[in-house]
């Protein structure tokens, strides 16, 4: 079963948080991020297209125009495959493990699974951020050498930096709750 | 917890047999390995078993049944497989089935009470995860960074769910040895079962690639020592050679060959052997030492005038000018007598380049050595200067307090001079403090084109290290074969219908480029410096001698 519901980040993009329900045992949540918009794009564009401009009224060099545009180009290319995130995947399996897949906006797409075993607990962290209190969720993990320490903290959904998780994380503690629990964790 | 079983992709489109692997009792998972197809005898099975169990101490067991139906459903089959349950007793036992082609399986696990209490026993949810069974049998699991205080013993003590998996599969070779085309009494279905003739092809070019190489290396080596040798060179069959085209493209040929046969590593060979480029390099050669003496030329005049307004004592000052400039003028000389030769002793030496481009990078750094050597001359006449003018101040600066420096007592003592011995070490101590300027000035210039061209051959020598110890082989098997060097792995939930087990697709996550290059860099020589800033500081200033660069093993100078 599929639910989906929309809310805004810090900065009044758009994100939308969508609920797949597989199985009792397996759950989905799939976080998209605003989209690239043509104002932002022609903006760069032209910021970089003028100050090419400029160089070359004082130069005299043809080049530089041919350099901005590769600059352009590849700058462009280097952005959508290494920065821009297009969506998240919270994959929650029980007894298995959680899985979070980044899909960048020229389709490659990363993945971190983390075994049941190692996942200690998933809080939510409040950060500071300019004038702000942001909270974002993260998953604590166990410490193989003292019991009660942690070695790691991994947060979710870092695509869209700037989200404030703490419309959604109700959503998302309420669905993963269940299966944590009934994996023998303590919220 | 959810009971999980893993189920190799390769056996999914197999036969109706018995489900046969390991039981993972901590994480409630069963890893299937293969399928036993019918007709069997059970107490072959067994002894199958017992045999793999031996050899890879690994817990093979059988794990329950598995059906595909083909044709119309069989009763008789399902009862029977029910029956094997009896025999073959395992908790829980796995009962897998699949419909006639389509995408919906049913699994069930039971736990049996016993033959009679049927009604007592219970039924668990089960997860169905497929995996590559060939790719996980190669693939090598990396864990993420290990804590340092962190013994390795530890990881094979607590392997972690997908861990005990992988290692299962990959330590079970013994149970893939027979096949279900093969003889024996008992037929298996595995990874071999696709493709077995293929793999015995590679197996045999592996092993004959090893012999045949060297062969063929030394059948090269032979031919090019012949036609390097001396006679090819005189001239009525040197013009020949150079016509035919044939001679030229064989030679292309031959340097294509050696590489590829060769037992060496390569880099980047044979671009530096094109014979042009060899001459303009002897030819650009020439014109750049000129040029580099001229400047030193041009830089000693500006400091026997009045360099930076500073006023320098004037016969000191043209003594060490009209030194070194004769010293400039000798290298001038030696550089012209040389210059007939330079482009065939360049052309011999460039013939080592094919052992790599790092062969080539270190002869350009001692080429560029050899062509400052005047530059490193100057440095030392300049520092022994200045070193003794600063020995000589510091021990003056002694007595025109009263002091001595004991060499027993290894320190500073108060010591009574006599009225001659003050004046004439005050008269010095005066000399020498007013000639300091002029000395300390040239020590500067000099050290510092000393270390300009140190720097140049410390970044080629970083340059040659960083080629060196980059993992050509990790990088090119990650790659061709990602699943090779595995970082983890990724799910992937296939088609779902209510009511059927969860079925999900294991997938191999491979090593990104950063971590294969930082977990398989190869040693370097390391050659790195050996004084702090501070202590460089230190000896600049005293006048000391710097010697960077030392390999390890080097007797001090």
């Amino acid at each position: 079963m599929e639910d989906e519901q929309s809310f805004s980040d810090i900065c009044g993009g758009r994100l939308a948080l969508q609920r797949r329900c597989y199985s009792p045992s397996c759950l989905e949540f799939c976080l998209s991020c605003p989209r690239i918009t043509l104002r932002s794009l022609t903006a760069v564009t032209c910021t970089v297209w003028l100050a090419a401009y400029g160089l070359f009224t004082l130069c005299e060099n043809s080049m530089i125009l041919s350099a901005a545009i590769f600059i352009t180009l590849l700058g462009l290319l280097g952005y959508l495959h290494f920065v821009k995130i297009d969506h998240e995947t919270l994959l929650i399996i029980d007894s298995l493990g959680i899985q979070m897949t980044s899909s960048y906006a020229s389709g490659k797409e990363s993945t971190t699974f983390i075994e049941m075993g190692e996942v200690k607990d998933v809080v939510i962290n409040e950060a500071i951020y300019m004038q702000k209190v942001i909270y974002y969720l993260c998953i604590l993990l166990k410490d193989p050498v003292e019991p009660h320490g942690i070695s790691q903290v991994v947060p979710l959904f870092q695509g869209g930096r700037r989200q404030d998780h703490l419309c959604i994380q109700q959503k998302v503690s309420l669905g993963d709750g269940g299966i944590l629990a009934s994996s023998g964790r303590q919220k | 917890m959810v009971l999980k079983a893993f189920f190799p992709t390769c056996c999914a489109s197999a036969d109706s047999g018995l489900l046969v692997g390991r039981w993972v009792p901590e994480q409630s998972s069963a890893v299937v390995l293969a399928v036993v197809h019918f007709p069997f005898i059970p107490i072959q099975v067994k002894e199958l078993l017992a045999q793999v169990q031996q050899a890879s101490q690994v817990g093979v067991t059988v794990l329950g049944t598995w059906c595909h139906r083909r044709q119309e459903p069989e009763e008789s089959l399902g009862h029977f497989l029910e029956g094997l349950g009896a025999i073959f007793s395992h908790k829980p036992w796995f009962q897998l089935c699949r419909e006639r082609g389509s995408k919906s399986w049913s699994c069930k696990a039971t736990h049996w009470q016993g033959p009679t209490s049927h009604a007592a026993s219970g039924e668990d949810q089960v997860m169905l995860i497929f995996y590559d069974q060939r790719k996980v049998l190669l693939s090598q699991l990396h864990p993420p960074a290990v804590l340092p205080d962190r013994q390795a013993g530890d990881t094979t003590a607590s392997a972690g769910g997908l861990a005990a998996v992988f290692d299962t599969v990959a330590r079970s070779e013994a149970l893939f040895q027979s096949d279900r085309f093969d003889e024996g009494p008992v037929r298996l279905s595995h990874w071999q079962s696709e493709g077995v003739e293929a793999s015995i092809l590679v197996e045999l070019a592996k092993w004959a690639a090893g012999p045949v190489c060297l062969l063929l290396a030394c059948l090269l080596s032979l031919v090019s020592a012949a036609s390097a040798c001396r006679v090819f060179k005189l001239w009525p069959l040197s013009f020949i050679w150079s016509k035919l085209s044939t001679c030229e493209q064989l030679r292309h040929r031959l340097e294509q060959l050696t590489l590829i046969f060769s037992t060496r590593k390569a880099k980047n060979p044979a671009q530096l052997m094109r014979k042009d480029l060899i001459g303009q390099l002897a030819d650009a050669l020439i014109p750049v030492a000129d040029h580099v003496a001229e400047e030193l030329q041009h830089l000693l005049q500006w400091l026997m005038g009045a360099p930076a307004g500073l006023k320098m004592n004037r016969a000191l000052d043209q003594v060490l000018g009209r030194f070194f400039l004769y010293h400039i003028h000798l290298w001038i000389s030696y550089i012209h007598l040389m210059s007939p030769f330079i482009e065939r002793i360049l052309w011999h030496v460039g013939l080592s380049a094919c052992l790599g481009l790092t062969v080539a990078l270190s002869i350009l750094s001692d080429i560029i050595a050899l062509l400052t050597f005047h530059i490193y001359c100057f440095y030392v006449y300049g520092a022994r200067l200045y070193c003794l003018k600063i020995h000589g101040l510091s021990s003056l600066w002694r007595l025109f307090r009263g002091k001595k420096w004991n060499v027993l007592r290894q320190r500073v003592d108060s010591c009574s001079y006599d009225l001659d011995q003050l004046f004439i070490g005050t008269l010095l101590f005066t000399i020498l403090v007013f000639l300091l300027p002029t000395t300390a000035l040239y020590y500067l210039v000099f050290t510092l084109l000393r270390l300009l061209v140190v720097t140049v051959q410390g970044l080629i020598h970083l340059l040659v290290d960083l080629i060196n110890s980059l993992p050509l082989y990790s990088l090119g098997l990650r790659l061709c074969r990602p699943y090779r060097l595995a970082a983890g792995v990724k799910f992937r939930v296939l088609e779902h219908e209510t009511g059927r087990p969860l079925r999900l697709l294991m997938q191999i996550n491979p090593l990104p480029y950063s971590r294969v290059v930082h977990t398989y860099r190869l040693p370097t020589c390391g050659c790195h410096p050996k004084h702090s800033w501070g202590s460089l500081c230190r000896k600049l200033f005293f006048g000391e001698l710097i010697y960077p660069w030392r390999q390890r093993g080097d007797k001090q100078d």
